[in-house]
């Protein structure tokens, strides 16, 4: 068995952002919000994210700023730590420490407990003091709220109790609160879209409300500002709604922010609110009502219809978004990049209705087409469903639609796959009309796409389709059947069949596994055939629920799902020896995954490790978390980065600083002999030129620096050992297979 | 529960009157009520609201405000006269012109000794309030147009008057204006119109608040004449405000129908820094609400919808009971219809007028439940003018229909009919005694050979009818002679030997027909009487309270009857005791003798007085239960009171002599038909 230890399960990219309220630091510069295993610092001016603050080993769950120290925020984890960071420069502080007022709610049981943090210097402290406040929370953060002090805190239980057995049948269940920063005021939003404001609670029975009504859904949530002028609140409707506090009538609304509001929060100074909506977005919106910025995670929604895709020219994540559309993720800087519009539809925000969704897409080897096929009329009878063809715009860098095709099938579109050859596209369908399609593009003069070959196999319906790694063979399993052509002349070369079982999941070993072909089965079968003695090699008896191969190596993650939770075997097809497993990956049953190739490899020599070294494993699980493997070693290398990216905020940020700052940065590089870092050249020049003469420097010492940024460095081409090229190669290498694979 | 055939009649077009005005006398538990008619009732505000008196109204007498004065009531109206109410008698005491033209509004200062009224050239009199009549003292500083809304100061040093675009503060020893408040105009379209100030109430810390025709309730400082807060309320109309009497609270109706509540809520718990804070909204009105009067434990409101709400703020209520539940009275607690037993006729009595129509006729009879087939349709027969200005006070048409009564707070006018088959005529008796110049209540003997007239010295005027005329007879006064500045009696019932009437102090005085001199008189309750009848055969005299509880009293015995004792002693069930309004007539039916027939708004019940009486665990609604039972588990399961509600907004019920019942019903969707249309609201999703 392989150890497992020094690599983790981890939250790391792509995970919620609207999980906890975002807080926006006090001078309103930086935006902290939970994300997964870390807590994400943005910028509010850029909506850049700057960094983020790494040491929870497991979700966390709350985040509050230290109120004796503005620069300091504390964050609580699923892993029982409270811990305190400087969130400037992304140094954790300390673990468990410093008394004062923090609460946590802790995630597994909901029970509010205060935590008393003892008062101590050292690292880590164990916090022994706590004292269970209340049980029976809600487990949404906005269910729970701060007044000015313990004894207004204790007293919205007792409304809470009194309220909810007052009026029967009414819809006036409390769905959120908040307290005013200074009076004794209490703001409740209810399922039935009021907010009633309590005052006097502290008697037993004088105590009084007053009702505004405005959503007509419930109220997701509520904000009293700084100052307490203003109660902001918000719902399903994604619309902003600002009353004015003590002239209840007055109101002001910033209408369709996208996705249901789940959060909000304002800065210390009430010059900006932050909204977090149901589709993983936080909304910068400055006080005038205006949105500033947008920090878009990535959206997930409730099913993810299409499998998780690589673009190969962004090496970005693609999956279906935004409903009718595709988003493009950058999970190396963690950051959305762009939606692709592929239905072109409006979409009604009405539930119930039967919309056009994307359920799948494709990408081509170089990422220059792009096949997707939206569906509708899922549940009634009459499907409709769109083929389209997507072109890349090298002038407009993104993807134009070339051709759309009404009728591709009579039936659904199981599988869809592109063929990997550089020089001719080819897009293979299958459909539960029992044929697949082949498609190519037409004649030189209108290059539109149109069907190729029509293939079928006893009228039997296919259910995967696969090329293998240099196009020259196709395979598409029909029920228990698993049938081989050849692209080229359209031939059926042959049939592999291991029943029972149907087959449900189909893939070509890489590299120097071609010859292999993977298959899985419903009836808990995974096969490995030899193509060229078309043989089965071996067979194993696993429940393969997703079978993902790693384009860049000749690795095969296979997840399986056992007795409630699921493991991760890795192996070569030349071998039915796993070369990792990771029992226990996640309570749920995994669908989707993807290799990510990573920017810079790894270079792991230890053979549990090894296979993650080019690439990274994302996978989702069925609560749509988007989780990843981390290694020991990739973890303390981020650990040091994130101590190197302290920014010294003592000084103040002039141009003269900037451009003395770089120059000393550099003396004192090119003195140490370390790697230059290569700035770009333009920025020197951008800095130097753009700034007025009287502030700079003088000349002389600006001269090295300028000339310097003309000069190309040369470091990088050493260095960067990257893929494209060496992917090139080994993409070429099985092409020598093709003959041997015909004469068989 | 015995068969009948019930006329159910619809045709009685009442429309009741807006309410204008309310008052509220905290010492005596009374609110005065002005209708747009003219009238003025008062009701007493811990005997669930029973309406104890009705003083009719006039033509062309609009009341624009109400004020009590100890325990006298004023009013003043557009007529340009302030008026003094006769409570004991329910008539006007006197009028005294103001000579400012009309008057919007009036108020009595604390202290008691100064009315105060606004009128329409821009004064504000004083009027001093002396022991029999109110004497003009003297006119603020004249103001160029019209006052609104007053209010004093408690101390009765300061005057705030709400007038169009502004308020003033007057200083009533010099009668000089010490502040001018500027109100501002709505925005848009409404700027070029005047905003007028509705009301004002100026509280003991000096501060004044004000609801204005743009919607806003304003808080005004009287020391540097300054706007502290305002609050918008509404999109319309402020036009009424009320505050509680420890001002903690406030109330503004407007004309959308709302209530609003502020109150004076310390924002920091703990601490004395108090603001008024909008709290509460109550809406239970469709028009607007003209009247608004907080009272120690409830809200009143009333308004163009002419039903009095009755809200309680139930932070203020120490027990919730019947007593203080939510309560909109539509209806008068006093009977506008009256019925000839014997010959089929009714009697509607309307402000105005008077209508008498002929019940229809049908055949045979139906499954209980099914309608029957009318042969004749019900007929009017008579529409009788009231002569003068005066609305009528009551009426009665004798159980022969041969006699028509009907009294105004001057006169009383006797009508004889002659019926021969289609022709109807009346003929005026002329030469009427001297005592019958006006009545509170009128009743004829059921053998149609007497009129009983109720004073307004709390006897009973006896005159034998015949076919020459009338003469009078006799008068019936209570024993005690000392009570001779009675109190109005409220209702005469006869039975051939014997009289009962009961008046407004809640005696129940009983007479011997024969020998024309006071039989007894039943031990006082403390709720009052609001309907009661003597039985044929047994001569007991049942009485109905306010507070739904139910007296059987022997006359012959002067004493309770068992089956009443048993009543007090087992206590009513709780549905009886919960319900809202009073039960306004009793009837008896010889062929049954132990049935009582009673009826309230919403129901009608027959007592059965020999079977058990329900506990609360017995089910008391229980007609439809006992109709799937068999035959033999009936009797078991069935209790005294047998409960009908298939009418609704029951106006009067009686039985006549051929077992039919009469049900006049006034169908509230019928009112609110009537009513002029409320202002538009936009509703969400419509």
């Amino acid at each position: 068995m392989v150890e497992t230890s020094d690599i983790r399960v981890v939250r790391c990219g792509g995970s919620k952002v609207n999980l906890t309220p975002p807080i926006i630091s006090s001078d309103s510069r930086f935006v902290l919000c939970t994300s997964g295993d870390l807590v994400k610092v943005y910028s509010t001016r850029t909506e850049e994210w700057l960094h983020s603050l790494q040491g929870h080993t497991n979700q966390v769950t709350g985040i509050t700023l230290n109120p004796a120290n503005h620069l300091q925020v504390y964050s609580c984890s699923v892993d029982g730590t409270v811990k305190l960071w400087d969130f400037i420069d992304g140094i954790l502080i300390k673990v468990q420490l410093v008394s004062g007022l923090c609460v946590s709610a802790c995630p597994e049981c909901f029970q509010l407990v205060s935590v008393h943090l003892p008062k101590s210097a050292e690292q880590e402290v164990e916090a022994k003091e706590m004292s269970a406040v209340s049980s029976h929370i809600s487990k949404n953060p906005s269910c729970t709220a701060f007044g000015r002090g313990v004894r207004v805190h204790f007293f919205f239980f007792l409304v809470f109790s009194l309220k909810a057995t007052d009026k029967k049948g009414a819809k006036n269940a409390f769905t959120c609160i908040a307290c005013h920063p200074t009076d004794d005021c209490i703001a409740t939003g209810h399922e039935d879209g009021k907010i009633r404001l309590w005052r006097n609670f502290i008697h037993k029975k004088e105590y009084t409300y007053s009702t505004q009504h405005w959503h007509h859904n419930a109220v997701n949530t509520l904000c009293f500002t700084p100052e307490g002028t203003h109660l902001l609140s918000g719902g399903i409707e994604s619309v902003l709604v600002q009353w004015q506090y003590g002239a209840d009538n007055r109101k002001e609304f910033l209408p369709r922010l996208g996705g249901s509001i789940l959060h909000i929060s304002a800065s210390s100074d009430g010059q900006l609110f932050c909204t977090s909506h149901s589709d993983n977005k936080i909304t910068v919106i400055e006080s005038s009502f205006k949105v500033c910025g947008v920090i878009q995670g990535l959206v997930k929604g409730d099913a993810v219809l299409t499998d998780l895709m690589i673009d190969p020219r962004s090496k970005a994540l693609v999956l279906n978004g935004k409903p009718g559309h595709l988003q493009f993720y950058s999970l190396l800087r963690d950051k959305h990049l762009y939606n692709l519009d592929i239905v072109q539809q409006e979409y009604i925000y009405e539930a119930g209705l039967d919309q056009f969704e994307v359920v799948k897409a494709a990408f081509d080897i170089k990422g220059s087409w792009l096949a997707t096929v939206e569906e509708r009329g899922k549940k009634s009878s009459d499907l409709e469903f769109f083929l389209k063809l997507w072109a890349f715009d090298e002038r407009t860098q993104s993807f134009v639609l070339n051709t759309t095709i009404t009728a591709a099938h009579t039936d659904r579109i199981i599988s869809m796959c592109f063929s990997s050859s550089e020089e001719t596209t080819m897009l293979v369908t299958a459909a539960e009309d029992s044929q697949f399609k082949a498609w190519c593009q037409g004649a030189d003069d209108q290059n539109f796409w149109s069907c190729d070959f029509v293939g079928s196999y006893h009228k039997l319906n296919p259910t995967n389709c696969s090329f293998s790694a240099d196009s020259s063979l196709l395979a598409v399993s029909f029920q228990e059947v698993i049938t081989i052509w050849s692209p080229d002349t359209w031939e059926m070369l042959t049939t592999l069949c291991q029943p029972p079982g149907v087959i449900r999941d189909l893939c070509f070993g890489r590299l120097s596994c071609s010859k292999y072909l993977l298959g899985t089965t419903t009836k808990n079968l995974l096969c490995c055939w030899n193509l060229l003695t078309c043989e089965l090699e071996w067979s194993t008896s696993v429940d393969v629920s997703k079978l993902q191969p790693d384009p860049f190596s000749e690795n095969v993650a296979a997840f399986s799902y056992q007795s409630k939770h699921t493991d991760l075997f890795v192996f070569k097809p030349s071998e039915p020896r796993p070369l990792f497993t990771n029992k226990n990956v996640c309570s749920e049953k995994v669908h989707r995954a993807v290799f990510v190739p990573r920017e810079e490899p790894l270079n792991s020599c230890d053979e549990s490790t090894q296979w993650l070294n080019r690439s990274q494993l994302y996978f989702l699980t069925q609560n749509m978390d988007l989780l990843t493997f981390s290694t020991a070693t990739e973890e303390d290398r981020m650990l040091s980065s994130s101590k190197q990216l302290v920014i010294d905020d003592s000084v103040a940020v002039t141009p003269f600083y900037l451009l003395l700052g770089k120059h000393r940065q550099q003396q004192q590089k090119l003195n140490t002999q370390s790697h230059p870092v290569s700035d770009k050249p333009q920025q020197t020049q951008g800095s130097l030129l753009h700034t007025p003469a009287h502030v700079l420097p003088a000349a002389s010492v600006l001269c090295s620096m300028f000339v310097n940024s003309f000069l190309i460095s040369n470091t990088g081409v050493q260095q960067d050992p990257l893929s494209p090229l060496r992917v090139k190669t080994l993409v070429n290498f099985p092409k020598l297979m093709k003959y041997e694979l015909l004469y068989l | 529960m015995g068969e009948f055939k019930v006329h159910r009649v619809r045709f009685f077009d009442y429309m009741p009157s807006g309410i204008r005005a309310l008052a509220f006398n905290r010492d005596i538990e009374r609110i005065a009520v002005a209708r747009m008619d003219g009238s003025v009732e008062v009701f007493h505000c811990s005997d669930r609201f029973f309406q104890e008196k009705i003083i009719p109204g006039r033509e062309q007498c609009g009341i624009e405000g109400l004020s009590w004065v100890g325990e006298r009531l004023f009013s003043a109206g557009l007529n340009g006269g302030i008026t003094e109410y006769d409570l004991t008698n329910q008539k006007v005491k006197y009028t005294v012109d103001a000579y400012g033209g009309p008057i919007w509004t009036i108020a009595g200062n604390q202290q008691g000794t100064h009315l105060a009224v606004g009128c329409e050239d821009g004064t504000v009199k004083l009027f001093e309030v002396n022991e029999d009549k109110i004497q003009f003292e003297r006119n603020l500083d004249r103001q160029k147009s019209r006052i609104i809304s007053l209010s004093w100061h408690p101390s009765g040093s300061k005057i705030a008057a709400g007038m169009m675009d502004m308020i003033q503060i007057f200083n009533v020893e010099t009668g000089h204006s010490v502040h001018r408040l500027l109100a501002d105009r709505g925005v848009g379209t409404s700027r070029s119109k005047e905003c007028v100030v509705w009301s004002v109430v100026y509280l003991s810390d000096g501060t004044i608040i004000s609801g204005d025709s743009v919607g806003m309730v304003k808080l005004w400082d009287d020391q540097t004449g300054t706007l502290i807060k305002s609050h918008n309320v509404t999109k319309c109309d402020v036009l009424a405000l009320s505050v509680s009497q420890n001002e903690d609270s406030l109330v503004a109706g407007t004309s959308e129908g709302t209530v609003v509540q502020f109150q004076f809520i310390s924002m920091v718990l703990g601490k004395d820094d108090k603001e008024w804070v909008r709290t509460r909204t109550f809406k239970n009105h469709t028009h607007d609400i003209r009247a608004v009067a907080e009272i120690t434990t409830a809200v009143v409101s009333g308004g163009m919808d002419a039903q009095l709400v009755v809200r309680p703020l139930l932070d203020k209520v120490e027990v919730r009971s019947a007593a203080s539940a939510l309560r909109k009275i539509h209806f008068p607690h006093r009977r506008l219809v009256s019925c000839a037993r014997k010959s089929g006729l009714m009697l509607f009595q309307y402000p105005g007028h008077l209508e008498l129509w002929r019940l229809g006729e049908s055949e045979g009879k139906g499954m209980p439940g099914s309608s029957l087939f009318v042969k004749r349709n019900p007929e009017k027969l008579l529409h009788l003018k009231v002569k003068g200005e005066d609305h009528i006070r009551c009426s009665a048409v004798s159980p022969c229909g041969e006699w028509i009564v009907y009294s105004t707070a001057s006169s009383l006018r006797l009508y004889r009919l002659h019926c021969d088959n289609n022709n109807v005529s009346i003929t005026k008796i002329s030469k009427l005694p001297m005592v019958l110049s006006s009545a509170n209540q009128l009743c004829f003997s059921s053998d149609s050979s007497h009129l009983f007239s109720a004073s307004t010295q709390s006897s009973v005027h006896l005159v034998s009818l015949s076919q020459s005329g009338c003469k009078f007879v006799g008068t019936l006064k209570p024993k005690s002679g000392e009570r001779t500045i009675g109190f109005g009696v409220l209702h005469i019932i006869e039975d051939g030997k014997w009289l009962a009437s009961a008046n407004s102090d809640h005696e129940v005085h009983i007479y011997n027909l024969q020998t024309r001199k006071a039989h007894c008189t039943v031990p006082v309750y403390s709720s009052a009487v609001t309907a009661m009848g003597i039985h044929p055969t047994t001569n007991c005299l049942f009485m109905m309270y306010a507070d739904q509880q139910m007296c059987e009293y022997s006359i012959e015995q002067k004493q309770y009857t068992d089956w009443s004792r048993m009543v007090q002693r087992k206590g009513l069930h709780r549905f009886w005791m919960e319900r809202d309004t009073p039960c306004l007539n009793v009837m008896f039916n010889p062929q049954h003798p132990s049935h009582v027939i009673l009826h309230d708004t919403y129901m009608l019940c027959i007592i059965d007085q020999s079977l058990p009486l329900p506990d609360d665990k017995t089910q008391f609604y229980n007609q439809l239960t006992l109709k799937s039972l068999p035959e033999e588990q009936r009797k078991s399961h069935s209790h005294a009171f047998k409960v009908c509600k298939t009418f609704k907004d029951i106006l009067c019920v009686e039985l006549m002599s051929d077992q039919s019942l009469v049900v006049v019903e006034r169908p509230l969707e019928d009112v609110a038909s009537q009513l002029p249309a409320p202002i538009k609201q936009k509703k969400f999703a419509t």
